[in-house]
């Protein structure tokens, strides 16, 4: 696993294997084998575009939704975490330390097509105790990509 | 009325104003440029040290510090230079505070050089060091360094222009506008020439920490440099602290406790809130430091790899944030060069000539940009210099 190459692409996955090796100080041919064993291994998982829908027309609405479930014995959280992964609804799916147990990320046409997919189709569930639905308003940063309020270049040309 | 030119001095009166200044106000007036001329890091200054900053402005302790700058930032200058270069210092009065390496720099050409006394500048270099020697009626001894020789410094060169009137030798190592680095072998090599002189050196190394490949040499490091050399560091490079305007001088206490005196009666003493910021810096800037030296580098790979594809020759320089291609292959003069590229594609470099005479035929490009910056001003200025073969044709 070479980390540099990782965080290149995770900056930029558009880079190619020959741009990484030039930028790296390495041959093209070991840096194209590289890559194609961290995706044979799951290490790269996948490559996708930040997109921010906002500036598009299509109506998206993201959510956060805390669960708090009660783990089965043998299975832990794993079994809740799988069932509710199964949803194309649901983007992301993490195991929290703290107040709650799973947070997960829920995209849906409006408020409440997000509200009706979660009291329909989450908060029915055995090991669901409760939840906590919070509706993202704004994305100001999104996979470390600015998109709200980021800055020009201020710097002066001082000519020196 | 007053004739203000009559009133000023013959030496300010015929000091050069930065030559690159009528270019830069031409491109400020361009829209949608993209500047590749800039000569500081494109990094904000790392939190934590900005939040030193904020701390000391938030308790209120913003009174003047010593002279010399306050003692705790000096011990962790001393520490830093001692741990990083290898080179020892006395905190308390082999080290002054400076604002910016440029106070520096000002403070030891005045306190050195007088009417008549020589001072060898290998060009192409920064443009405040020649001005600075003419203020004090100083003789700029220009020494042109060589492409074929990278740009470096050889003794030869060093020994060819001393004469019994040579004060000082300014050593601009990491170079800006070449990028251009020393390596032990050149460094020996002055110190042999300078052997049996009482000249002294100005090791302006405020690009030390940004070296690639290989690690910087400081100069007083090289055994008999060391008591000959005043060592000027600071925080603007390494450490993304421009605007904080903080740097400093490391030398024989001889020398600094009468460069002190000027300093005391120009500046007083350097910011106190940017000194508790770069106390911060010594002690826990490290990590920030490599990381955008990484970037750095990765951007320096990409931009000599690109540069040499669309068929501009360029040395592979090692050091600061810059390159220096060759240009002549298109028959243009660098300001030629600059100015239609400027025009024609909205790209502005640096023409070679704003650094010494020698840096005709070369630009200086900055890679003080985002990968993707980089690449947008290399398409253009392919396009450019496709479209002057065309017109050859």
């Amino acid at each position: 696993m070479n980390k540099d190459i990782l965080n290149l692409l995770e900056s930029d996955a558009h880079l190619s294997a020959k741009e990484i090796a030039v930028m790296l100080g390495l041959e093209e041919a070991d840096v194209a084998a590289e890559i194609a064993e961290m995706e044979k291994e799951n290490i790269i998982c996948g490559y996708k575009a930040v997109v921010n829908w906002e500036k598009t027309e299509r109506q998206l609405v993201e959510a956060l939704i805390e669960l708090r479930v009660v783990p089965k014995p043998d299975f832990g959280f794993d079994e809740i975490a799988k069932k509710i992964m199964d949803f194309p609804e649901v983007t992301d799916v993490y195991l929290m330390s703290g107040g709650f147990d799973l947070a997960i990320t829920v995209t849906g046409k409006s408020f409440q097509e997000i509200a009706y997919f979660v009291a329909g189709k989450i908060s029915i569930l055995e090991s669901v105790v409760s939840t906590a639905t919070h509706f993202v308003l704004k994305k100001y940063k999104n996979n470390n990509v600015i998109f709200e309020g980021e800055s020009s270049d201020e710097r002066r040309e001082l000519g020196l | 009325m007053i004739d203000y030119e009559k009133m000023l001095t013959k030496e300010v009166r015929e000091l050069k104003p930065s030559g690159i200044r009528k270019f830069f106000d031409i491109a400020a007036e361009m829209k949608n440029v993209i500047s590749l001329s800039i000569g500081e890091p494109d990094f904000k200054t790392p939190w934590n040290i900005r939040e030193a900053g904020v701390k000391n402005l938030n308790e209120g302790a913003t009174w003047y510090s010593s002279n010399q700058g306050m003692i705790k930032l000096r011990q962790e200058v001393c520490n830093y230079q001692k741990r990083r270069f290898g080179v020892s210092y006395h905190p308390e009065d082999e080290c002054l505070i400076t604002v910016g390496g440029s106070e520096g720099i000002d403070l030891i050409i005045r306190a050195l050089v007088s009417e008549g006394d020589e001072v060898l500048i290998p060009q192409p270099c920064y443009v405040a060091y020649e001005p600075l020697v003419e203020l004090q009626k100083g003789v700029p001894v220009i020494i042109n360094t060589k492409p074929e020789n990278q740009f470096r410094l050889t003794k030869e060169e060093v020994l060819e222009h001393l004469t019994d009137k040579t004060k000082l030798l300014i050593l601009p190592y990491p170079n800006n506008p070449t990028g251009a680095v020393l390596t032990e072998k050149e460094l020996i090599g002055i110190s042999e020439a300078l052997e049996g002189t009482n000249v002294l050196v100005l090791s302006d190394e405020i690009y030390g920490e940004l070296t690639y490949e290989r690690e910087h040499i400081s100069a007083p490091s090289i055994g008999s440099l060391y008591e000959r050399t005043l060592l000027i560091g600071g925080f603007s490079k390494a450490f993304a602290m421009t605007g904080w305007r903080l740097g400093y001088v490391l030398g024989p206490e001889a020398i600094i406790k009468h460069i002190n005196k000027i300093h005391q009666y120009a500046i007083m003493c350097a910011p106190t809130t940017s000194q508790h910021a770069a106390i911060e810096a010594l002690k826990n800037g490290s990590e920030s430091v490599s990381k955008m030296r990484k970037e750095y580098d990765m951007r320096r790979r990409y931009l000599l790899s690109a540069l040499s594809k669309i068929g501009l020759e360029c040395f592979p320089a090692k050091g600061a944030f810059y390159l220096f291609p060759s240009i002549k292959s298109t028959g243009l003069t660098s300001e030629e060069f600059c100015t239609r590229l400027l025009y024609s594609k909205n790209v502005a470099v640096v023409p070679g000539t704003a650094f010494g005479d020698s840096g005709e035929g070369f630009v200086r490009i900055s890679y003080s940009y985002s990968l993707n910056h980089l690449k947008e001003a290399i398409s253009r200025i392919e396009e450019f210099l496709n479209e002057l073969k065309e017109d050859k044709k």
